[in-house]
């Protein structure tokens, strides 16, 4: 057993997701250059071999994404990395992951935008595209790290749900978050939970790929593993063949959504910081979290009774907690790079209980605790 | 597995109507043997002069014809 | 009465949903065929598919298939294979698919010499949203979207591959069915990237506008247009003129990709294990 000593390490949020999806048991990456995520692709390229796993630069985002779907159907876990323009191409083959329920995780390094932006400077303005980027109602999972530390964990988790649950994952992170350093103390190996997907019982005389479990998760064989069967994008019925009943369509759509909606207890992590008595929350995730944490402790230190609610999965979005903290809190201040997204969600949640102020940046530069503060004090 | 190679003078020609969407292609191919029926699909009208070069078969864009191979 | 199709059919699914005289039974009846002579092992074989017409065809076959988005199937297929190269990759494309929305992909799948069977579907037209000109549409050919004929150039298909880097060219057409059969299976007994064009007709919208005929009359087309490569190497340009070569147009040995892929990962490990042993 090493001591954590040994297993601390100066590390940069983008190095923490590869370390993260290796010990999440990933053998096969498929990504494109893009800033500020390349670091995820070299060092993959570099490190995936060792474990026997593939790394492929592909021609382009949307062959990055298909790869990745292609090589979870052969039975690997799968990633690509990308950011904002990448994110953008990707979205076509996110929504057929999301339609055939194959597992995989896409990491979003946020940067500046739209369209080309600032490549080097950190934004949030992602978080729509995350939830509806692709066409189509459809279930998705977003998971936004704070640190370099989370950057590790949160891979793992995103792996876990994605296998789990049998769809795209996102992992939402940011320019500032990517390209920081910071002491990280990575587990023992075998310490995080490893969840793999699950496979169908074997020797049925007919087998239905998307028959969903009682989860709502149906059990689809890798490919070549025991069963012959089809997967397409197309709205399909159990057995994975086109339809265009508008019962079993109706049925379909409304499993990949309930499948996700009806495990937010399950899927759904956040922190709390101080909120007990707190009269203004401030709601915050990524980089910007970490400005915000500064602000309760100078508001703190002022006497004024701020909290911070850091939604780590943010899509599905942490209604119930938030909701709560509606019925305490007179405000809910939401600071973000960008011009106010997550903001519409606490605003649905809250249904008018709180004053909802936002803090909006989209210059490239992270807000400061100063500016949250600014905020505070105006109120 | 397919037979390979085509039965000589075979006149087991086997159409299947619910497949046969009456394009026309196998009796362009073979104007002996087969034509039209009066609900526009594919018959064996002569079977007799079936040479069994399976023409029809490989060109039947509906899988509606089969020469000389066994049905059960 | 159910005639007894090759095992390689799902049977079941059938009647397909193409038009009457639609080729693209015929080169899925080619296909199967091929997977025939091949002796192919029905589980430890994917059909990768993309979107379209010929598309379709992933669906009435009997293996692990895949039916993926508009011109992505080489690159759904590169991760399948990549992944698992034991298996046996076979990508079914339209000429919209796979040299249109697709042609980044097929140049690129050609690139790297990845062992897949490529065939493609070439109905000149793009069939399932009722007829537009594809980047395989003849000049001056007829397309909802070239009222008056189309003004683009098309891509010459086997050249395209050549030129990017498969090992394996060749075409057939639907009327050649036996040949375009031994096409598939020589394309499939290749190891590299195999492109198997195969010519099609789309007699409801791209003949019927284009004063081509029905089904039958475009198999006839077929005939007089295509030109065994044998041949075609013998006739001047100005005899070839409208015309096109089939048979195997090219075959050259190179390293395939997943070959030095997993050479790549032993010579990796074996170093790794020596440095940390010194």
């Amino acid at each position: 057993m090493k001591d954590v000593a040994q297993l601390a390490r100066l590390m940069q949020g983008n190095e923490a997701i590869v370390e993260g999806a290796l010990a999440a048991g990933l053998r096969f990456f498929a990504g494109y250059p893009i800033t500020p995520s390349t670091e995820i692709s070299e060092l993959l390229a570099e490190r995936l071999p060792l474990y026997g796993g593939k790394f492929i630069q592909m021609e382009d985002e949307m062959a990055s994404m298909a790869a990745i779907i292609g090589a979870s159907l052969a039975g690997l876990k799968s990633l690509t990395a990308t950011s904002g323009p990448g994110f953008s191409l990707k979205q076509e083959n996110i929504g057929f992951a999301s339609m055939a329920e194959v597992p995989c995780v896409v990491v979003n390094v946020q940067r500046h935008g739209p369209s080309t932006g600032m490549p080097t400077a950190p934004a949030q303005g992602d978080v729509m595209q995350a939830r509806w980027g692709t066409h189509g109602d459809h279930a998705i999972i977003a998971l936004c790290p704070a640190s370099v530390q989370e950057s590790y964990s949160l891979t793992v988790e995103a792996f876990n749900l994605s296998e789990k649950y049998r769809v795209p994952v996102i992992l939402l992170t940011d320019e500032v978050i990517g390209h920081m350093r910071e002491r990280v103390v990575l587990p023992q190996p075998g310490a995080m939970k490893v969840i793999d997907r699950k496979k169908p019982p074997t020797g049925l005389e007919k087998y239905y790929p998307y028959q969903p479990g009682e989860d709502g998760v149906p059990s689809v064989a890798n490919f070549c593993e025991n069963y012959r069967f089809h997967v397409t994008g197309l709205a399909h019925d159990e057995s994975g063949f086109p339809t265009t009943n508008p019962e079993v369509v109706e049925k379909l759509i409304n499993r990949l959504n309930d499948k996700i909606m009806e495990h937010v207890d399950d899927i759904v992590l956040s922190e709390s910081w101080l909120t007990k008595d707190a009269e203004i929350i401030i709601v915050a995730y990524g980089a910007v979290s970490r400005s915000a944490k500064k602000t309760v402790k100078e508001a703190r230190a002022a006497g004024l009774k701020v909290g911070l609610f850091r939604p780590i999965t943010i899509w599905p979005f942490p209604e119930k907690e938030i909701a709560a903290l509606s019925r305490q809190a007179h405000t809910i201040i939401v600071p973000e790079m960008n011009l106010g997204q997550l903001k519409l969600e606490v605003e649905r949640v809250t249904s008018g209980r709180s004053k909802v102020i936002g803090v909006n940046k989209v210059n490239g530069e992270l807000i400061t605790p100063g500016e949250i503060l600014d905020a505070i004090i105006k109120l | 597995m397919l037979e390979t190679t085509p039965p000589r003078n075979s006149k087991n020609i086997q159409i299947n109507k619910s497949w046969c969407k009456g394009c026309g292609i196998c009796t362009g191919l073979c104007t002996k043997v087969l034509a039209m029926d009066g609900g526009g699909k594919a018959i064996a009208a002569n079977p007799s002069l079936c040479t069994g070069c399976r023409l029809c078969e490989t060109h039947c864009p509906d899988f509606a014809i089969s020469i000389g191979v066994d049905v059960n | 009465m159910q005639n007894k199709v090759n095992k390689y059919l799902r049977s079941e699914m059938l009647p397909h949903i193409w038009c009457p005289g639609c080729g693209n039974g015929i080169v899925l009846g080619a296909l199967t065929r091929a997977f025939g002579l091949l002796d192919c092992d029905q589980d430890n074989t994917v059909v990768v598919s993309g979107i379209g017409c010929s598309s379709r065809a992933s669906g009435y076959l009997d293996f692990s298939t895949l039916h993926t988005t508009h011109g992505r199937a080489l690159a759904f297929a590169t991760g399948i294979k990549l992944a698992r190269p034991e298996l046996k990759v076979f990508v079914i494309m339209g000429d919209g698919d796979s040299t249109g929305i697709g042609g980044n992909h097929f140049i690129h799948a050609a690139r790297r010499n990845i062992d897949l069977t490529a065939i493609i579907f070439n109905n000149s037209i793009y069939g399932m949203t009722g007829g537009q000109s594809s980047p395989l549409s003849p000049l001056n050919s007829k397309a909802t979207t070239a009222p008056q004929g189309t003004l683009e150039r098309p891509f010459d298909l086997p050249e395209l591959a050549r030129a990017a880097g498969a090992t394996y060219v060749a075409r057939g057409t639907t009327y050649h069915a036996n040949m375009l059969t031994q096409l598939i299976k020589n394309g499939a007994d290749h190891k590299g990237f195999s492109v198997v064009e195969a010519i099609t007709a789309c007699p409801i919208s791209y003949g019927r506008r284009n004063k081509m005929g029905n089904g039958y009359d475009m198999l006839l087309w077929q005939k007089e247009h295509g030109i065994p490569v044998e041949r075609a190497r013998k006739l001047e340009p100005s005899e070839m003129e409208g015309k096109f070569a089939i048979g195997e147009l090219h075959k050259s040995d190179a390293p395939e990709f997943t070959d030095i892929y997993e050479r790549f990962i032993d010579e990796k490990q074996i170093n790794h294990r020596e440095a940390k042993k010194a």
